[in-house]
C-alpha cells in the first residue's frame, strides 16, 4: 500500500485539485515546479541553514521521565514547541517563503486559526521583506489576542474573516478569494496539509524534517530508529504528517492520530472529523469532511483554535480509511487536564492543540517496553488566557 | 436538440441572469424564473446555494447564506422545479459547487436534472480533467452540457483544451476576481477580449463577472455572444424584492 501522494495528486481516494479555473494557473505552476525547486541544491542549502540557525533545529527529542513513570511506558516528546515562534508551523513557512521567492512572487497571503501559522508566516515575511496579509476568523482574533499583536508587530496586516463561523474554515475561504483576486504576484502559504494538490504533499515534505530527526535522535537514545508508536494531534494534519512521514511505510511503527472532540464527539460541538465526517470536497481537495446530508459544510467546535477545522488533510483520510493509523479524539476537558498534567510533571506548558495529543494516555494503554514518540507541536504561551480561565488560576 | 445549443444559434446578443435559489424567500424560485422569461431574458442560471462559495464575493455569499437559512436544499430545489417546463421554455442551467452534487450522487443529480428539463450545469470547482475522467459519460447520458470557465490568466493552450471539451458555450470570466468584485471594463479586458476573438473558438463565449447595467452589457457583448448578470441582479432583488425584476431587465436592454 502506498501512503504517499500519487502522480495525479491523490492519496488513495482522497486529494486532487478541485479548484475554480481562476486558481488553475497558480496551482498548476506550483504543481509543475515544487519538486524541481525543492531538489535544487541552493534551495536545500538555504532551507537547512534557516532551519538550523533561525528556527533552532534540530528540535530536541526529550525523554519525559515523570510522564513515562505515570503511564508506565517510555514517552519521548518531540519538542516542536521550542522552535522559533513556538510551534511546528515555521518549518512549513520557511519552506514556502523560499518557494514563493523562486516562483517570483511578491506578496504573501495566509490563513490562520490559533494564530501560530499566521505568526510563522508574518515572521518569514519580515525575514524576507515581503508583504504579508493574514486572514483570521473574527472569533479567533478575539481568543488568540497575543498572536494577533505579534503578527501586527511583525508587519503583517491581519484581516478578519467575517463570514460563516468566523473561524479557520472561513479564514481559508477568504485567503482563497484573495488569491483569486490577485492571480499574478501572490503566493498563498497554506498552513496545514490541506488544500489542492500539490499543497498537502508540499507541506508534508517541509514538515517531514520532524520524523527525519526523530529517526536519528531515537537511534542515539534507544539504539533503533523506529519507535513502537508515533502520536500527533490533527487539525488539518501538518504536524501529524511531518511526524508520520518517514514511518508511513515502516509497518512495525504504529501511527496514532488524536482529533478534537470538543464537548464530546456526538455533542454537536466537536471537530472529530474521522468520526463525524464523510467524503467531500473542501478547500480544493477531496477528503473526510463534516457536513450535512445535503453537502453543506458544518461548523466545527473545539476549545483549541488550531484544531477547529471541519476536515482533515487527504493523507490522513487515506490513513484512516486504510486502517494504517488509529484515530482517537480528546474532549476539551481531557485536553485541558492533560496539558496541566504535563506542566506539573515536566515543567512544560503545551499548546492546547498539543494537549489533545497528550490526552492519548487517557484513552490507550501502552506497555512498559513500548517506545512512544509524541509530537509536542507547540508551546502554551498563546493559550495562557484559556488555561487561566479554565482552571481559575 | 439541447435548448442551449438552439439558443446560441439565434441572431442576437444573449442576456442571462444568475440568482441564488431560495433567496429572497424560499419559494421565490418558480416566480423569479417565470418573470425573467417573461421579460425577455435568454437563459437562466439557477444558483444552488453552498455554505462555502469560494469563487463568490460578498453579495452572492450573502444570498447563499440567506437561502440556506431559509431552508433551501438540493431536494427542495428539485421539487420547486418539478413542473417548470410546463410554462418555461428558455434554457435553464444549474450553477453550484461540487460538494452538494457529490453528496446527492452525481448520477442521481444528473438524472433528476434531465427529468426536470435542466439543460446544463456550471460547477466552478469541478476541474476539467476530473470531469472528463469520471463524469463526462454521465452528463452525456442525460443530455446535460457542462459549461467551463476561462479567465484572463488562462493560457491559449488550455483555452483550446477547454474549447475542445465544451459544447454549448464557454463562460468567459471578465477579469481576475471573485464575483461582484470587478470595477469595470478597461484596457485589460479589451486585450483579453481581442485575444479570445482571434482564437476563433468553436464555442461562442458568454461573459460573466462584473456585468451590472446596460453599459457593461454592451461592452461585454461587443465581441462575444452574450453576458451574464449575477451580483447586480441579486443586489436589486435585495432592495426591491421580486416585483422589481421587470424594471431591472428593461434597464439592461
Ligand atoms: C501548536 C499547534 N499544533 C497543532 C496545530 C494543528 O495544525 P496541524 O494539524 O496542521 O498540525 C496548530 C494549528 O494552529 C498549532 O498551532
Amino acid at each position: 500500500m502506498n501512503y504517499n501522494v500519487d502522480e495525479k495528486g491523490y492519496y488513495g481516494d482522497f486529494g486532487g485539485a478541485f479548484i475554480p479555473e481562476m486558481l488553475y494557473p497558480n496551482v498548476e505552476n506550483l504543481r509543475q515546479n515544487y519538486l524541481k525547486i525543492m531538489r535544487e541544491p541552493s534551495f536545500i542549502e538555504e532551507f537547512n541553514q534557516l532551519l538550523k540557525d533561525y528556527v533552532g533545529r534540530p528540535s530536541p527529542l526529550y525523554f519525559a521521565k515523570r510522564l513515562s513513570k505515570k503511564y508506565n511506558t517510555k514517552i519521548y516528546l518531540k519538542r516542536e514547541d521550542l522552535n522559533h515562534t513556538g510551534a511546528h508551523k515555521v518549518n512549513n513557512t520557511i519552506g514556502q517563503i523560499l518557494m514563493a521567492k523562486r516562483l517570483g512572487k511578491k506578496r504573501i497571503i495566509a490563513e490562520t486559526g490559533a494564530g501560530q501559522h499566521g505568526v510563522a508566516t508574518a515572521t518569514v515575511c519580515a525575514l524576507m521583506g515581503m508583504e504579508c496579509i493574514v486572514y483570521m476568523g473574527e472569533i479567533d482574533i478575539a481568543r488568540q489576542a497575543p498572536n494577533v499583536a505579534r503578527m501586527k508587530m511583525l508587519g503583517a496586516e491581519v484581516r478578519p474573516a467575517l463570514s460563516g463561523s468566523r473561524t479557520l474554515k472561513d479564514a481559508t475561504n477568504e485567503a482563497i478569494r484573495d488569491w483569486i483576486n490577485n492571480p499574478v504576484d501572490t503566493h498563498y502559504i497554506i498552513g496545514s496539509a490541506i488544500g489542492p494538490h500539490p499543497y498537502p504533499d508540499m507541506v508534508t515534505r517541509f514538515q517531514s524534517v520532524i520524523s527525519e530527526e526523530i529517526k536519528k535522535q531515537l537511534k542515539e537514545k534507544e539504539g533503533k530508529e523506529n519507535p513502537n508508536y508515533v502520536i500527533a494531534c490533527i487539525g488539518g494534519g501538518s504536524n501529524a504528517a511531518g511526524t508520520y512521514y518517514h514511518f508511513l511505510h515502516e509497518e512495525e511503527v504504529g501511527i496514532i492520530a488524536v482529533e478534537a472532540a470538543g464537548k464530546g464527539v456526538h455533542s454537536g460541538e466537536s471537530a472529530a472529523t474521522s468520526a463525524l465526517g464523510k467524503e467531500g470536497v473542501i478547500h480544493g481537495c477531496k477528503t473526510l469532511l463534516m457536513q450535512t446530508k445535503d453537502g453543506q459544510i458544518t461548523e466545527p467546535y473545539s476549545i483549541s483554535a488550531g484544531l477547529d477545522y471541519p476536515g482533515v488533510g487527504p493523507m490522513h483520510s487515506h490513513l484512516y480509511k486504510t486502517g494504517r493509523a488509529e484515530f482517537y479524539s480528546a474532549t476539551d476537558d481531557e485536553a485541558m487536564q492533560s496539558g496541566l498534567e504535563l506542566t506539573k510533571l515536566e515543567g512544560i506548558i503545551p499548546a492546547i492543540e498539543s494537549s489533545h495529543a497528550l490526552a492519548i494516555f487517557k484513552h490507550k494503554t501502552f506497555t512498559p517496553e513500548d517506545v512512544v514518540v509524541l509530537c509536542l507541536s507547540g508551546r502554551g504561551d498563546k493559550d495562557l488566557d484559556n488555561y487561566i480561565k479554565y482552571f481559575n488560576l | 436538440m439541447n435548448r442551449i445549443k438552439q439558443k446560441i444559434q439565434e441572431d442576437k446578443k444573449l442576456l442571462s441572469i444568475y440568482f441564488s435559489a431560495g433567496f429572497p424567500t424560499l419559494n421565490d424560485t418558480f416566480t423569479i424564473i417565470q418573470d425573467l422569461e417573461k421579460n425577455g431574458v435568454d437563459f437562466i442560471e439557477i444558483g444552488l446555494p453552498f455554505s462555502d462559495p469560494l469563487a463568490d464575493g460578498p453579495t452572492i455569499q450573502e444570498s447563499s447564506t440567506i437561502a440556506l437559512k431559509n431552508g433551501m436544499t438540493t431536494e427542495t430545489l428539485f421539487s420547486q422545479l418539478k413542473d417548470i417546463r410546463k410554462t418555461v421554455h428558455i434554457p435553464l442551467i444549474i450553477m453550484g459547487y461540487f460538494n452538494p452534487m457529490l453528496q446527492y450522487g452525481v448520477e442521481a443529480f444528473c438524472a433528476t436534472c434531465a427529468e426536470i428539463g435542466i439543460d446544463g450545469l456550471i460547477i466552478p470547482d469541478l476541474p476539467l480533467d476530473v470531469f472528463e475522467r469520471e463524469y463526462k459519460a454521465i452528463f452525456e447520458k442525460h443530455g446535460l452540457l457542462n459549461i467551463f470557465l476561462i479567465t484572463p490568466q488562462t493560457s491559449d493552450e488550455r483555452i483550446k483544451q477547454i474549447d475542445a471539451a465544451s459544447d454549448g458555450f464557454i463562460y468567459m470570466v471578465s477579469s481576475a476576481g471573485v464575483t461582484g468584485s470587478q470595477s469595470g471594463f478597461g484596457n485589460t479586458q479589451e486585450d483579453y477580449f481581442s485575444r479570445i476573438k482571434k482564437m476563433n473558438l468553436k464555442n461562442p463565449q458568454v461573459v460573466g463577472f462584473g456585468i451590472k447595467d446596460a453599459e457593461t452589457f454592451k461592452q461585454a457583448t461587443k465581441s462575444t455572444k452574450g453576458a451574464i448578470i449575477g451580483s447586480a441582479f441579486i443586489k436589486h432583488l435585495h432592495k426591491e424584492g421580486i416585483k422589481g425584476i421587470s424594471g431591472f431587465i428593461k434597464s439592461v436592454r
